[in-house]
């Protein structure tokens, strides 16, 4: 099943179809299994106690809103570039999950932030970038939302979307570029990370979780999108058939 | 040769009647005239805020003129008319962009040390806003092509052209309005955020225009 044989909608919905039950159940799996080693096998931290476990939802959300946007310009190159039929529906559809994800992030740091700062939010360098992430989300959900073509809207989503992604680099290295409040990066840097076992584990395996329950809902939420095409299509036929 | 006639045509056409050029300095002036009436007339607190004021402005006043970039091109068929031109799009955008400046960004450099005064800025606060202004209104100008290019061809655009233009211009207004402190407190050297607001502003000089001209190719078949 090559990437150009899945430019078939009809072929890519009944894969989709195929594959979003084991994906559900996958999901719930890694939920459980995370939940269990937040919870219950990882440590209280000395200092914040179990206040720290809000970490195992803030830093997986935190990772996959960034993913969402990357998962978007790739799209958006498919769709400008190569001119893959479902590049397009690809980038409509991580928008909103992308945007949801990004929320969580931004609302679990700020309930973070108030017992362990001291306050709901400061403008440093990474709260902000990722407050931008954000709404460049909205923004590109309103561009979508404007122009009434699809595949009009889909090149300019796109645009907008490639120039976007100058802030992903920019929220990766804004702990290390700015003396911010936020801490520093402790899991994907030079050196390895500097987590202790303990808590990388949870933390991974939330991850891997998180990642889950972003594709089931892209996969699910693109197959939605090619049947709403297909409602507008032919909606739009029995109106050009009514009024000859 | 092309390009020096678009050029000229856009600036001829910007200060003419319904050209709307300097509409974006009074435009500049209502707004930093309004402020004082919300903060209250204290002036050492319109001091200390009066660069952030004076930039806020200047960049609503640069958001609100970009629909007339592309706008009535488009209405009237001379954009395609350029897309069809033999000059590069890119550079021809660039020299729409140019004009843009020169008849809505420039003036709004010109006056804001008269608005300085309104805002008790001291004269070496009021020498730096105008200075990073000159600096960031091009690039405000090209951030604001990239939005004005998606949304060309929408009717009833609304407020989508600022919401997609604002977020890219936050760099900009941070670096501008760090310069214009820097100026006056000695805390950061004026150079440091200066040569970061003028390298944004090179960069989006370059990149505005590429893509702006992307999305006029895609968004206009």
């Amino acid at each position: 099943m090559r990437l150009s044989e899945l430019a078939n909608p009809s072929r890519f919905n009944a894969l989709a179809e195929r594959v979003l039950p084991w994906l559900v159940v996958a999901t719930v799996l890694a939920f459980v299994l995370g939940l269990y080693q937040a919870l219950f096998v990882a440590p209280d931290d000395y200092q914040q106690g179990a206040t720290v476990k809000i970490m195992f939802i803030h830093v997986p959300s935190a990772w996959l809103g960034m993913l969402g946007w990357a998962l978007m310009s790739v799209s958006a190159l498919g769709t400008l570039v190569w001119r893959h039929p479902l590049a397009d529906v690809a980038m409509k559809t991580a928008a909103p999950i992308g945007a949801g994800f990004t929320l969580i992030c931004l609302v679990t740091g700020a309930l973070w932030g108030r017992p362990t700062w001291g306050t709901y939010w400061v403008w440093d360098a990474r709260l902000t970038s990722v407050l931008v992430l954000f709404l460049m989300y909205l923004g590109v959900i309103a561009l979508w939302r404007t122009v009434e073509d699809p595949s009009r809207a889909a090149r300019a989503a796109a645009v907008l979307t490639l120039v976007g992604a100058i802030n992903l680099p920019i929220i990766k290295f804004s702990v290390d570029w700015w003396n911010t409040l936020h801490q520093p990066a402790s899991v994907l840097r030079l050196g390895g990370s500097t987590i202790y076992p303990t808590i990388l584990m949870p933390l991974l395996i939330m991850a891997v979780a998180f990642t889950l329950l972003f594709v089931t809902l892209h996969l699910s939420a693109m197959r939605n999108e090619i049947l709403r095409r297909r409602v507008r299509t032919l909606r739009l036929m029995r109106a050009a058939a009514a009024n000859p | 040769m092309a390009l020096a006639a678009l050029l000229g045509r856009d600036m001829r056409l910007a200060v003419r009647v319904g050209g709307g050029a300097l509409m974006g300095v009074l435009f500049f002036l209502i707004v930093v005239a309004m402020v004082p009436f919300a903060l209250g007339p204290d002036l050492a607190l319109l001091a200390r805020t009066g660069p952030a004021i004076l930039w806020l402005g200047a960049l609503l006043a640069s958001l609100l003129a970009l629909d007339r970039l592309f706008a009535a091109d488009h209405e009237d068929g001379s954009l395609d008319l350029i897309l069809m031109g033999r000059a590069p799009l890119e550079l021809a955008v660039a020299a729409k962009a140019l004009a843009h400046w020169l008849t809505t960004g420039l003036p709004l450099v010109i006056a804001a040390p008269l608005l300085g005064l309104f805002l008790n800025l001291a004269p070496g606060a009021i020498g730096a806003v105008a200075l990073t202004l000159l600096v960031g209104t091009p690039a405000l100008t090209c951030i604001g092509l990239i939005g004005a290019a998606l949304a060309v061809a929408l009717r009833r655009g609304g407020l989508l052209v600022p919401i997609l233009v604002l977020p890219l211009t936050i760099p900009v207004l941070i670096f501008g309005v760090a310069a214009s402190n820097a100026a006056t407190t000695s805390a950061v050297p004026f150079g440091t955020p200066f040569t970061v607001l003028v390298a944004l502003t090179l960069m989006s000089a370059v990149v505005g225009p590429f893509a702006a001209a992307a999305a006029l190719r895609h968004g206009l078949d």
